[in-house]
C-alpha cells in the first residue's frame, strides 16, 4: 500500500482508566486529535499524545520493532500489537479507537495485568535433554524448524487475549492459553527432550477446552501458526495416549 | 507532602536488570546457594537483548576448524582498537564456547550445520565464521532460555520496578532503592551485594534502536556512589539503521544482512567499501562502515532519505526468508520495502554504548565500591574502542556468570546484612515525588529529552570536534537546571512521565560524560571521530583509557590511566607486523 | 493477579457486540448459508433414492453402492442406500479440524468470531459452562482419525469410479460427466490426504527426524504433507462444493433435464448403467 504523503490531523480515541477493586476496567474513551507523519504506526501517536496531551498515559512498549512484544493493545476491535499497526492501512475518515487487552485486569489506561501469564509458565516441566553428554548431541535443521517456529514466540499474550476461553469463558484456572500450548509444543516436538508432558497437556493445560477456532492464530504478530503446527499436533498426542485403543495398547506394551 | 513510605525486601544478592546479563548473573548466584531478587524496569523476557539478531560470537570451531581462543582474542583485540582489556578479552574468548554450549543445553534451538551442530555465520571483523545464531533473532533465542531456567532456579523476579539510587554502607554497598511502576510506590531492597545489569544510555540519543529502557540508570546510579565510568567517549553508531520513513528511523537493520552477503552501494550504483576497506568490503568493522556511509552522504552519494542502499536480494526471497525472516517483515509492515525484490535504505544509528562502568576484569567487582558487581552493556572494558558484532552476547553470558559468581561468594562472607540509613532514603524518595508539586505550568520532562536527543545527536554525535563539544557541555548544564525543574501530571500509577522525570536526570549527567569524554581524547579512534583531530595518535592516546567519576562536590572528574602490558604469551599471538600490538607504552600523559 | 478479575464472567456486552469495524460476520454469514444450502440438498438426495447413477457415472452420494455391490448381505436394508455410506463422510467431514473450526464458530456461536462477544446462553449453548471438546458428544471428535481410515476406503472407491467413468463399451472416451467426477474425485482425495490426523500418523508423531533412512522418509512425508495440510481448509471446501455438484449433474442427466456432452455419442437414455 503506498504512503500517504504529509502530516494529517487524524481523530484517536484513547481508553483512560484506573481499575476497579476487582481489576475490572473502569474509565472512559477520550477523543484526541493527533498530527500524524506518514509511515506512523499506533504507538507513534500515543507517544506524541505522552508528549504533549496526556503525560501521564500509561502506555506499555519498549522496542517500537515488534520483537518484544510488550506493546499489545486492541485497536479497532482488533488486538494487535500497537507497534506494528500502520495508521495508513486505516481508514482515514475514521477514528482510531485503542483500548487496553479486555482478558487481563487493568492496572491504568492501556496497561494490563498480565502476570497470570507468567504463572503458567513455572508449571511447566523444563527441558529435559536425553543424556548429559553434549559432545553426542546432533540434530538436523529440519528438527530444529519445527521447534523454532514456536521459539518466535514474543510473548505479546494477544493470542491469550484473543483466545475466547479465557476472554470469555474465564478458564484461567484450567486452561493454559495458546501462548503456552505453543510453548509445550517446543518442548515436546524437541529433538533432544524426553520429558513427557502429555499428562499435564490434557489435564492442567487442559488442551480438550481448545474448540481450535483459530483466534489465537489469527491475532498472532508473529504468524506462528499456532492451531495448525502446535495445538493440534499436540491434541494429536493426547488422542494417542487418551483415545485411540490401538496406539494406547502399542504405548502399553512399549512401541511408540 | 506524598507519602514516602516504602517496604524492604531483603536477599543476598540483588540484580538490578534482566536482559542477558542480569538473568546469568541471577541464575548462577542462585546456583551458589544464595537468595536473588532480580529487578526489571519492563516485563520479564522484553529487556533490551530481546532485540539482538544477528548472532553471539564463540570460537566453538563447528564451522571453520581453524577458529581457537586466540583467533577471537586477536579479532576482539584489534576491532577494539587496542584499548580493551586485555585479561577481559582474554577471558571471553576462553569461555565463550562453554557458555554458548551452556545455553543449548539449557534448551537454545541454534541454527543447526549439516550435520547437526551448532552453525556459525561470518560477521564484521571477525575471521572466522563464528557467530552462533538463530535466524535473525538470537537476542530472543538467548532471553527466552535464560528466563525458562530462571524460573526454576528459585529467584524472585521484581518486573516492572525500577531502581532509582544504590545505597551505601560505608564503603559497601548496602542495597538499591526504588518504586514499583504499577502503583508507584516505594521499595527498598537490602542487599548483601548488588550486581548492575541496566544496559545502555541510547535514549539519550534521537536516532538509536534502542528502547526507552536506555536511560543510562546504571551508569548514573553507580557514578553516585564513587564507581568510575570509562571509555564513554566511544559509542557505536550502527552503519545501517532504518532510514525511512522517519518514524522508524533508527531502529536496526541486522549486521546479519552483510554476513549473509549484502551489498552497499551509494547514489552512483557504487559499491562504496571498495574505498574504504577495499580488503574486508562490506564485513569491515562498524565504525569504519558507519563513517563510510556518513561520508558517502556527505559528498551527496546518498540515496533520497539520506542514507545508502544496502541490498540482499540476489540471495532469491526463499533464502532471505528463512535467514533473515524478522527483516523481511520489518521492511515490508514498517517500510513498505520488499527486500528479497530490491535494496533497503540505510544509515547510522546509535547502537551501543562501549563504556562503562570501571570493573575488575575477572570478578566483575565495581572500582571503589565493595559489593557492587556491574555486567553487559553497563560496564566497560571489554570492547575498548569498538565492538564487534556478536560480542555483546557473548559478554553478558560470559561476565553475567562471572559476576553471578562472585558477587554470591562475597554475599556468603558476609555474616550480617549492611545497615540502611533511612534517612537517606527517605530523602531520596522526597525527591522522586517533588515534581508533583511543582509549578503546573512548567514543561514536562518529555520536551526536555527532545531538546537533549538532538543535542547529543548534533554536537556528541558520529562526528565531533572541540567547538561543539564545549558548547554541549555548557547546553547540558542549563538541561540540568531545567530538568530540576520540570512539572509532572497526574498520579504517581503507572506514570511514564514521573518516571521520565527521574530518568532525563541519569541521561542529561551520562551525557555529560560522553561529552567531557570525547574533549579529552584528542584523536579519531573506532567509536569515537574527531573532525579537529581525524587520525589516531598512537603516541598520546595509544595505551591510555579514560575515565570519569563524581567528586565530592557532585563535579565531574575526567582523566586517563595507563594500560597494563599485554601478557608475553598473549602479545606473541599477533604477528610482529601488528605494531600497535606488540610496541609497550612509552609516553604517559 | 486479582482473582476475582479471573472468576468474573466478561459475556456482559451481548451478542455480536464488539469495537471491531470490519466486516466479521461475513464469515459466519456464508458459512451458514452454505452448510445449510449443502444439508438440505443432501438430506433430499439421500432420500430420494433415485437419478444416481447414469451411464459410466455414479453419484459421490452413493459411492460405493453396497446395495449393488453385495445385494445378498443387505438384503435386509430397505432405505436409500446413500444411507448405507454418507455416515462417512459425514463423520469424517463433521469431526474434521477444519469443519470444527467453521461450525463452532458459524453454528454454535463460541466465539462468532475473534474478539466477538458470544450469547451468554441460548438454543445452541445448553450447556451452561464451556467445556469445550472434554465431555460428550464433542469428546468423539478425538476419533477422527479413524473415519480418516474410512475415509481413505472411500477415496480407493471413487478412484475406481474415476476410471470406471471413462470407459464405456470397452471403449475409451470421456464426457463432461467424467471431467466432472475427475474433478471431485481429485478434490476430495487433496481433502482426506491433507487432514491433520494424516499429519501426525505419517511423521508428525515423532520429535525427531535426525538419523537413518527411516527419519529421513518420514521427513520428507511429513513435510510435503505439511505444503498440503496449509491448504486443508481451501480442499475442504471446494470438495464440498464438487461433491454437490457431482451429484447434482448426474441427477440431472439421469433424469433428462440436460444431456451429457461425450465422445462416445451416446445421451445415456435408454442404456443401462454400469453399477
Ligand atoms: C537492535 C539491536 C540488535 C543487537 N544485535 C546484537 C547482536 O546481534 N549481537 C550482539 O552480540 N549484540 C547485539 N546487540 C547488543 C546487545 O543486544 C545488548 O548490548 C545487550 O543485549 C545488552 O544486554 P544487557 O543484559 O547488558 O542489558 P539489557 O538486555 O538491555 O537489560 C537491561 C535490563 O536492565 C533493566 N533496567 C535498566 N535500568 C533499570 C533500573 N533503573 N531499575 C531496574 N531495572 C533496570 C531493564 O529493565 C532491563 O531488564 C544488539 C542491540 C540492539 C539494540
Ligand atoms: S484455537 Fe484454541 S487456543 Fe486458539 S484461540 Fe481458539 S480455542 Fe483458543
Ligand atoms: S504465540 Fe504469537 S500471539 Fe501468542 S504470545 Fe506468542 S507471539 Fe504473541
Ligand atoms: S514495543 Fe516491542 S513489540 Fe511493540
Amino acid at each position: 500500500m503506498m504512503m500517504s504523503l504529509g502530516v494529517v490531523d487524524r481523530e484517536f480515541h484513547v481508553f483512560r482508566g484506573l481499575p476497579d477493586a476487582d481489576g475490572e476496567h473502569i474509565g472512559e474513551v477520550k477523543s484526541f486529535t493527533v498530527p500524524v507523519q506518514p509511515g506512523w504506526v499506533v504507538l507513534d501517536a500515543l507517544l506524541y499524545l505522552q508528549a504533549h496531551n496526556a503525560p501521564d498515559l500509561a502506555i506499555r512498549w519498549n522496542c517500537k520493532a515488534a520483537k518484544c512484544g510488550s506493546c499489545a493493545a486492541e485497536i479497532n476491535g482488533l488486538p494487535s500489537l500497537m507497534c506494528k499497526t500502520r495508521l495508513d492501512h486505516m481508514p482515514l475518515d475514521k477514528p482510531v479507537l485503542v483500548r487496553p487487552m479486555r482478558t487481563f485486569p487493568l492496572i491504568k489506561d492501556l496497561v494490563t495485568d498480565v502476570s497470570w501469564n507468567y504463572e503458567i509458565n513455572k508449571r511447566i516441566t523444563p527441558f529435559t535433554p536425553y543424556n548429559d553428554d553434549q559432545s553426542t548431541w546432533r540434530y538436523f535443521q529440519e528438527d530444529a524448524d519445527r521447534v523454532q517456529e514456536f521459539r518466535k514466540c514474543i510473548e505479546c499474550f494477544l493470542c491469550q487475549n484473543s483466545c475466547h476461553v479465557i476472554r470469555h469463558h474465564r478458564k484461567f484456572n484450567h486452561f493454559a492459553g495458546p501462548r503456552f500450548l505453543v510453548r509445550l509444543a517446543s518442548l515436546e516436538m524437541h529433538p533432544l527432550d524426553v520429558a513427557d508432558r502429555i499428562p499435564f497437556i490434557k489435564e492442567e493445560a487442559g488442551i480438550g477446552l481448545c474448540n481450535i477456532t483459530k483466534c489465537c492464530t489469527e491475532r498472532c504478530p508473529e504468524d506462528i501458526r499456532i492451531t495448525d503446527n502446535a495445538i493440534i499436533p499436540l491434541k494429536e498426542r493426547v488422542v494417542d495416549r487418551y483415545y485411540d485403543p490401538i496406539t494406547m495398547l502399542l504405548h502399553k506394551i512399549g512401541i511408540k | 507532602m506524598m507519602s514516602v513510605h516504602y517496604e524492604t525486601k531483603t536477599y543476598d544478592v540483588l540484580v538490578i536488570g534482566a536482559g542477558g546479563a542480569g538473568l546469568r548473573a541471577a541464575i548462577e548466584a542462585s546456583a551458589q546457594g544464595v537468595s536473588v531478587a532480580l529487578v526489571t524496569k519492563s516485563l520479564l523476557g522484553k529487556a533490551h537483548t530481546v532485540m539482538a539478531e544477528g548472532g553471539m560470537a564463540a570460537a566453538l570451531s563447528y564451522v571453520d576448524a581453524d577458529d581457537c581462543w586466540q583467533a577471537h582474542y586477536k579479532d576482539t583485540i584489534r576491532g577494539g582498537k587496542y584499548l580493551s582489556n586485555y585479561r577481559m578479552a582474554e577471558l571471553h574468548a576462553k569461555e565463550a564456547p562453554e557458555r554458548v554450549k551452556e545455553l543449548e543445553k539449557w534448551g537454545a534451538v541454534f541454527d543447526r550445520t549439516p550435520d547437526g551442530r551448532i552453525l556459525q555465520r561470518p560477521f564484521g571483523g571477525h575471521t572466522y565464521r563464528r557467530l552462533a545464531h538463530v535466524g535473525d533473532r538470537t537476542g530472543l533465542e538467548l532471553i527466552r532460555t535464560l528466563q525458562d531456567k530462571g524460573i526454576h532456579c528459585g529467584i524472585d523476579v521484581h518486573m516492572e520496578c525500577t531502581m532509582t539510587h544504590l545505597l551505601k554502607d560505608g564503603d559497601q554497598v548496602a542495597g538499591a532503592f526504588g518504586y514499583w511502576r504499577e502503583s508507584g510506590r516505594f521499595i527498598l531492597i537490602n542487599a548483601k551485594a548488588v550486581i548492575l545489569c541496566t544496559g545502555g544510555i541510547g535514549k539519550a540519543y534521537k536516532v538509536t534502536s534502542n528502547s526507552w529502557e536506555y536511560t543510562a540508570d546504571g551508569q548514573a546510579m553507580a557514578m553516585k556512589i564513587g564507581a568510575e565510568l570509562i571509555d564513554m567517549e566511544f559509542l557505536q553508531f550502527h552503519p545501517t539503521g532504518m532510514v525511512c520513513p522517519p518514524s522508524v528511523k533508527g531502529i536496526l537493520v541486522t549486521e546479519a544482512v552483510r554476513g549473509e552477503g549484502g551489498k552497499l552501494t551509494n547514489a552512483l550504483g557504487e559499491r562504496f567499501m571498495k574505498n574504504y576497506d577495499p580488503e574486508r568490503m562490506e564485513l569491515s568493522t562498524r565504525d569504519i562502515v558507519s563513517k563510510a556511509i556518513y561520508t558517502e552522504v556527505k559528498e551527496g552519494r546518498g540515496s533520497p532519505n539520506g542514507g545508502v542502499f544496502l541490498d540482499i536480494s540476489h540471495r532469491g526471497a526463499d533464502y532471505i526468508k528463512r535467514k533473515l525472516p524478522s527483516m523481511y517483515h520489518q521492511f515490508l509492515e514498517l517500510g513498505d520495502v520488499d527486500i528479497t525484490k530490491g535494496p533497503m535504505e540505510v544509515g547510522p544509528t546509535m547502537h551501543y554504548t562501549m563504556g562503562g562502568v570501571r570493573v575488575h576484569p575477572e570478578t566483575q567487582e565495581v572500582l571503589n565500591v565493595t559489593g557492587l558487581y556491574a555486567a553487559g552493556e553497563v560496564s566497560g572494558g571489554l570492547h575498548g574502542g569498538n565492538r564487534l558484532g556478536g560480542n555483546s552476547l557473548s559478554d553478558l553470558i560470559v561476565f553475567g556468570q562471572r559476576a553471578g559468581k562472585h558477587a554470591a561468594e562475597f554475599a556468603k562472607q558476609q555474616t550480617v546484612l549492611p545497615k540502611i540509613n533511612d534517612e537517606e532514603v527517605k530523602g531520596y524518595a522526597e525527591e522522586l515525588v517533588a515534581p508533583f508539586e511543582r509549578d503546573s505550568k512548567a514543561e514536562t520532562p518529555y520536551q526536555i529529552q527532545a531538546d537533549l536527543q538532538d543535542l547529543m545527536a548534533n554536537k556528541v554525535g558520529i562526528v565531533r570536534e572541540e567547538q561543539g563539544l564545549k558548547e554541549a557541555i555548557e547546553e547540558l548544564q542549563v538541561m540540568k537546571a531545567r530538568a530540576k525543574v520540570a512539572r509532572v501530571d497526574g498520579s504517581r500509577a503507572y506514570n511514564p512521565g514521573w518516571h521520565l522525570s527521574h530518568d532525563i536526570h541519569n541521561m542529561i549527567l551520562v551525557g555529560e560524560v560522553v561529552a567531557q569524554a570525547a574533549l579529552q581524547r584528542t584523536e579519531s579512534r573506532g567509536g569515537h571521530t574527531r573532525l579537529d583531530h581525524l587520525e589516531p595518535d598512537n603516541e598520546q592516546w595509544r595505551f591510555v583509557n579514560s575515565t570519569i567519576r563524581l567528586n565530592e562536590s557532585d563535579e565531574l572528574e575526567v582523566s586517563t590511566y595507563e594500560k597494563p602490558q599485554m601478557d608475553a604469551a598473549l602479545r606473541d599471538l599477533f604477528d610482529k607486523s601488528d605494531e600497535l600490538a606488540i610496541t609497550q607504552s612509552k609516553q604517559k600523559i | 493477579m486479582l482473582e476475582a478479575f479471573l472468576s468474573k464472567n466478561l459475556v456482559t456486552q451481548g451478542f455480536g457486540k464488539t469495537d471491531r469495524k470490519d466486516a466479521w460476520w461475513w464469515e459466519q454469514v456464508f458459512t451458514v448459508v452454505a452448510l445449510t444450502v449443502f444439508g438440505l440438498y443432501g438430506v433430499y438426495r439421500a432420500f430420494e433414492n433415485g437419478f444416481y447413477e447414469v451411464g459410466p457415472y455414479l453419484s459421490p452420494f452413493y459411492s460405493p453402492n453396497l446395495k449393488a455391490l453385495f445385494p445378498q448381505a443387505f438384503d435386509w436394508f430397505q432405505l436409500s442406500p446413500a444411507f448405507l455410506i454418507l455416515w462417512a463422510p459425514l463423520g469424517f467431514r463433521g469431526t474434521c479440524y477444519f469443519y470444527r473450526r467453521t461450525y463452532y464458530r458459524a453454528i454454535f456461536n463460541d466465539p462468532p468470531a475473534c474478539a466477538v462477544d458470544k450469547p451468554k446462553q441460548g438454543l445452541l449453548r445448553p450447556l451452561a459452562d464451556y467445556t469445550g471438546e472434554t465431555l460428550f458428544p464433542f469428546i468423539l471428535q478425538n476419533f477422527h482419525r479413524y473415519f480418516l481410515y474410512v475415509a481413505l476406503v472411500l477415496v480407493a472407491f471413487h478412484w475406481v469410479h474415476a476410471f470406471q467413468s471413462i470407459f464405456w463399451d470397452g471403449q475409451i472416451g470421456f464426457g463432461v460427466g467424467s471431467l466432472i467426477v475427475w474433478l471431485d474425485t481429485i478434490l476430495l482425495t487433496l481433502y482426506v490426504f491433507s487432514c491433520h490426523s494424516l499429519r501426525h500418523l505419517i511423521g508428525g508423531k515423532l520429535n525427531t527426524f535426525t538419523g537413518g533412512i527411516f527419519s529421513r522418509i518420514a521427513y520428507f512425508k511429513w513435510f510435503n504433507q505439511t505444503k498440503l495440510n496449509q491448504e486443508h481448509w481451501l480442499y475442504a471446501w471446494v470438495s464440498l462444493f464438487t461433491v454437490g455438484l457431482c451429484d447434482l449433474y448426474i441427477r440431472l442427466v439421469a433424469n433428462g433435464t440436460i444431456t451429457d456432452w461425450n465422445t462416445w455419442g451416446l445421451d445415456w437414455s435408454g442404456v443401462g448403467c454400469l453399477h
